[in-house]
């Protein structure tokens, strides 16, 4: 780019640069109204939509809470009475991510939320919802109580059998809780970051039983979408 | 000590169908409850500010 000139904004330039190259991309995939809308289409006032943002508030709050009691440190968590009620938290927040992600996956599911060319939505989900089980799995091996003993030694023969207890050996008390606190919660974060730049690019699904003109309505066209289907 | 408060601190009880292989424990059985009945609700309540289709 040559000095003093500023490429136009928005994606209608020919850039000469890598970064004008990404911006330009970035734009004409996710322009600033798909990235974040004013509005939804009118299907999505149902309750059966809220469950995708409610697991991903709960996780905010596991994450949260979970960056607090790993600096506060394991006698501060069990012994100190705001240290218990932050472990609960942490351990409350998650059940609530996998209830909720539950009724999230059983509304797409059953809506068949993978049509419109939103099968690498569904399989993001399908990815997230793996590395959570690491994470969930992770977490209660390092309580080390007796269920956390149990069932490291259930997961360890699962490893062998699958050929990678060499590698995750859940036994590891340390190696837990690396992968517990720093690889796994990542990858999830950055997991849970595609899935939703995904629903931003491709709009949310509509119901299978939504007519045409529905499915791409923005929520400003309530009126006229209920005409027509009135 | 709260006497409503339920002691997680024991090990759950389980319910059988039978003598078959059909086994779960009490707090998956309710946690699965809930996450149904979340889903049917869902379904059926209406959303505030949603608009009437019929």
């Amino acid at each position: 780019m040559s000095h003093g000139t500023q490429a136009p904004a928005g994606a209608d330039f020919e850039p000469t640069t890598w970064t004008g190259s990404v911006r330009k991309r970035w734009l004409s995939t996710l322009p600033p109204e798909k990235m974040l809308p004013e509005n939804q289409p009118s299907y999505v006032a149902s309750w059966i939509y809220v469950f995708g943002m409610l697991t991903i508030v709960a996780m905010i709050v596991a994450i949260a809470s979970g960056v607090i009691i790993t600096l506060g440190g394991v006698q501060w968590f069990h012994e100190s009475s705001t240290g218990k009620f932050f472990n609960s938290v942490h351990y409350w927040s998650v059940q609530l991510f996998f209830l909720f992600m539950v009724v999230h996956l059983w509304g797409k599911y059953w809506m068949a939320a993978w049509r419109g060319k939103r099968a690498l939505t569904w399989a993001t989900g399908v990815l997230a919802f793996l590395t959570a089980v690491g994470v969930g799995f992770t977490g209660y091996v390092i309580t080390t109580n007796f269920n956390a003993q149990w069932i490291a030694f259930e997961a360890k023969d699962v490893m062998n059998a699958i050929g990678v207890g060499s590698v995750f050996n859940v036994t590891n008390l340390g190696q837990m809780v690396t992968f517990h606190v720093a690889p796994l919660p990542l990858m999830l974060v950055v997991i849970v970051a595609m899935h939703v730049l995904l629903v931003r690019k491709h709009g949310v699904v509509p119901p299978i039983d939504a007519i045409d003109h529905d499915a791409v309505a923005p929520a400003a066209a309530e009126t006229e979408s209920a005409e027509v289907a009135s | 000590m709260n006497l409503l408060a339920i002691s997680l601190d024991q090990p759950a009880t389980y319910w059988q169908l039978g003598n078959s292989w059909i086994l779960i424990s009490v707090p998956n059985f309710i946690m699965i409850m809930i996450m149904l009945a979340l889903f049917v609700l869902a379904l059926v309540l209406p959303f505030p500010g949603g608009e009437d289709e019929a």
